[in-house]
């Protein structure tokens, strides 16, 4: 009698069971996978994570990319209009990447404390502004305006 | 005075879609036959207002009218002639219209298929859908009317975003976009029957071929938008999980889980409050969808338009329509009563265990697509959720679905013994192991063990599904056919197959290289030698471009000469990649020029794709597996026996 019973209770169980599992693993995954935003006003200020991985974005500052000659390494710099900070990236460049342009980069502090970009994004309309780009652009023009003369 | 001829029709078109909400509803409630009959002539009426509006705005982009606020932002008078009809989805009021267009066709289809089905059925359906078009349309009318006027009117347009001048645009929106507003109709179905009370067989028969045909345009436009992305925007990636992406999958994963467990209602009268949910979630999703692409929350090449007014409007259309949806079946949910019960082990279980997983790959996707906007919104932070938590969870939820789909194909309604699945399922297991280990080492000479599960169970489906078809063969013309139902669903799993098979090849073996390059160069990449000629300039009807030329060798033998261009069009002057591909079955190698770096050297990015197609061609497959089930007798014959809808559920049991 109790045996089916027992048996879906079994099975229940280790449904349950995986259910579980996989909702933890699923969230843990999440977890690492978070990728903040950092402006390069919060970098110069050591607020960015130095062995995780993080997104600077900011405008490309003018005059500022230098390839090396006969390779796909680049330099430039990424400005919020009141704090800088260089990037490193070695591949082609995404269509719409310009100076003066805003730009989102994916990347990490390498040993020597430089930052290498392992992406580089820069979509889809000649006068897109990445919205964490803007915003972080009004806050580092406010802190100025608040940190200068009462 | 002819665009507002067309604003005319649609506020035209707003009122008989009221009377359509109204009436028909009213009447199926009090009984009154004169008042559900309305709804057949003004879905038709609908149809052809918004099919005139529609025209109004294609005239005004054919005329280069640019006194119509929307063709001049969106069109140019030297704009090549086929994309100046595809630019009317290429910005948002247009979208919106043709949204409304394809609503109102599911809608007039919907009036003329139901010609044999009950009054008060067909009645409840079509008021639902008056509903959603009087939603859709007052968004049009009082926030995108695509007819509002430029005062002076410019000289000429701002010119159709060059990402949108493809032929991709003359495929990938008229597809998909019928697959989006599609989901409407079950939705329609779902809460017809909450209102009504009636949820049995007939009605869940009645709602399947149109909850399928939907999903096979969803299938086929998600494809061709992967195709596309991959030629255009991808640099040879074919799913990026990106936001955008995300909100049409959604949808589908939800109405892929609808149809499968609207074959159980049809079939057995169960899991219909499950139906009814999955209804509503898929619909709600699509609309999620619209909502994001369309209120600037994210920004992308589907995002035209940032308003919050927009936002906030469809906001409130989703809480009306999903919410009441939802609250209704709150209230109406004990009317639906199962019609038996099935054992742990039997067709119904694994349906069941489907719709478990899809449903729960779906809330993992939302909650790494809407997170993010979640804190941007609330000011908590930028963050963004990585691609390796998407690949990570879907396949971990996906590879089960495969396991069981594998088994479930071939098991029995209400109860099956687990032996016969066993004596049946032996070789193909036994096959898909043989292949799935030997064939990535034979192909490819390495091979991880995620890579060997991935093509495993890729042939296992595929040889789980050949199952029947090879019985059938075997037991030659005395046996009995396969129905076409049939068939569709062998090949929409053959599909799965298929497609599981070569995104794991692909995205195990491809390989990526970013190169600088000078004329004159030849290197060699995944066995094959490229050879660099250098750059000629070649102009296009309205953009000028650099188109390289590059040899490729195997062997030593010239195999294909490729043209990868970089264009700059003359309006929007940002400058645009084309790849040049050489496509087979097996294997793409895409070339495409990155940017110059200086005496005549280009940064180069080569990539070389094995099985890529398979991608594509499994979800193709798995469409037509669809039209072939969406068409099997059992819904064509209802059109010829207007009587079946009288028939008491009880007594179609086994149909």
């Amino acid at each position: 009698m109790t045996t089916p019973r027992r048996r879906r209770m079994w099975l229940l169980g280790l449904v349950l069971i995986g259910v579980v599992v996989s909702v933890g693993l699923a969230l843990r995954a999440f977890e690492e996978n978070m990728l903040y935003f950092f402006s390069p006003s919060q970098v110069v200020a050591g607020e960015a994570p130095t062995e995780r991985a993080f997104r600077l974005g900011g405008l490309v500052l003018e005059d500022s990319v230098a390839r090396e000659q006969g390779s796909l390494t680049v330099e430039f710099v990424v400005t919020d209009n009141v704090h800088s900070v260089p990037v490193q990236y070695t591949g082609a460049l995404p269509d719409l990447f310009q100076e003066g342009k805003g730009v989102v980069t994916l990347g990490r502090f390498d040993a020597n404390g430089d930052f290498i970009a392992e992406q580089v994004l820069a979509k889809h309309d000649e006068n897109y502004m990445p919205p964490e780009v803007a915003a972080a652009l009004d806050r580092a023009a406010q802190a100025e305006r608040g940190a200068g003369p009462r | 005075m002819i665009p507002e001829f067309g604003q005319f029709a649609l506020v035209l078109a707003l009122t008989l879609s009221l009377i359509q909400a109204a009436l028909p509803l009213a009447g199926a409630h009090y009984g009154r036959s004169d008042w559900m009959a309305l709804a057949r002539p003004a879905a038709a009426g609908q149809f052809v207002f918004v099919t005139f509006a529609f025209a109004i705005l294609a005239y005004a982009f054919f005329t280069d009218d640019f006194s119509v606020r929307f063709v001049a932002a969106n069109s140019h008078s030297q704009l090549p002639v086929a994309y100046k009809f595809t630019a009317i989805w290429g910005g948002h009021e247009g979208s919106m219209l043709f949204w409304l267009l394809m609503l109102a066709l599911w809608t007039f289809a919907v009036a003329w298929g139901s010609a044999s089905q009950p009054l008060e059925l067909s009645s409840r359906v079509l008021g639902v859908l008056g509903i959603v078009s009087a939603g859709i349309l007052s968004f049009t009318l009082f926030t995108s009317n695509p007819f509002d006027r430029l005062q002076p009117a410019p000289f000429d347009g701002n010119d159709l975003n060059p990402l949108l001048q493809d032929p991709g645009m003359l495929m990938h929106p008229p597809t998909l976009y019928p697959g989006y507003v599609g989901m409407s109709v079950p939705f329609a179905f779902a809460v017809a029957a909450l209102l009504s009370g009636r949820m049995d067989k007939e009605w869940a028969r009645w709602m399947r071929p149109w909850t399928v045909a939907a999903w096979i345009f969803l299938t086929v436009g998600i494809t061709l938008g992967s195709w596309w992305a991959y030629y255009e925007l991808g640099w040879g990636g074919w799913w990026f999980w990106d936001a955008v992406e995300n909100a049409s999958f959604m949808p589908w994963l939800m109405a892929t889980a609808l149809i499968h467990s609207l074959a159980v209602t049809e079939r057995r009268g169960i899991f219909k409050s499950w139906t009814v949910l999955l209804a509503i979630s898929a619909f709600s999703l699509s609309l999620l969808g619209t909502f994001l692409t369309r209120s600037g929350v994210l920004i992308s090449v589907h995002a035209f338009a940032s308003d919050p007014a927009r936002g906030a409007f469809i906001l409130m259309l989703i809480a009306l329509f999903s919410g009441g949806a939802f609250v209704l079946y709150a209230w109406r949910a004990r009317l639906m009563v199962a019609e038996g019960g099935f054992k742990l082990l039997s067709r119904e279980a694994f349906l069941l265990s489907n719709n478990i997983l899809l449903v729960v790959a779906t809330g993992a996707i939302l909650l790494g697509t809407l997170y993010p906007l979640f804190l941007r919104n609330l000011d908590l932070g930028e963050i963004s959720v990585g691609r390796p938590y998407f690949d990570f969870v879907f396949s971990m939820l996906m590879l089960p679905l495969a396991w069981l789909l594998g088994v479930g194909m071939h098991a029995a309604w209400k109860k099956v013994p687990a032996e016969a699945l066993r004596r049946r399922l032996m070789w193909p297991a036994a096959i898909a192991v043989a292949f799935g280990v030997t064939l990535p080492w034979l192909l490819f000479g390495r091979a991880s063990v995620l890579t060997m599960v991935g093509v495993v169970t890729g042939f296992w489906v595929v040889a789980s599904a050949l199952l029947d078809p090879l019985a059938r063969l075997k037991r030659g013309a005395k046996g009995v056919g396969l129905t076409r139902g049939h068939w569709g669903m062998v090949l929409a799993h053959l599909g799965v197959g298929f497609f599981i098979v070569g995104a794991t090849v692909t995205t195990a073996y491809n390989v990526e290289t970013d190169r600088a390059v000078s004329p004159g160069d030849r290197w060699e990449t995944a066995g094959f030698e490229i050879v660099f000629r250098g750059t000629r300039p070649v102009e296009g009807p309205n953009y000028v471009a650099d188109e390289g030329e590059f040899e490729l060798y195997r062997g030593g033998e010239l195999l294909t000469v490729l043209h990868p261009q970089r264009r700059q069009y003359r309006v929007q002057t940002a400058p645009m990649t084309e790849a040049g591909i050489h496509a087979s079955m097996h294997r793409d190698i895409f070339v495409a020029l990155g940017d110059p770096l200086g005496g005549g050297a280009w940064a180069v990015r080569v990539r070389v794709k094995p099985f890529i197609r398979f991608v594509w061609l499994g979800t193709l497959v798995m469409a037509f597996g669809g039209l072939l089930a969406a068409t099997d007798r059992r819904y064509r014959q209802r059109a010829k026996a207007p009587a079946a809808g009288l028939v008491p559920a009880s007594s179609a049991r086994e149909a």
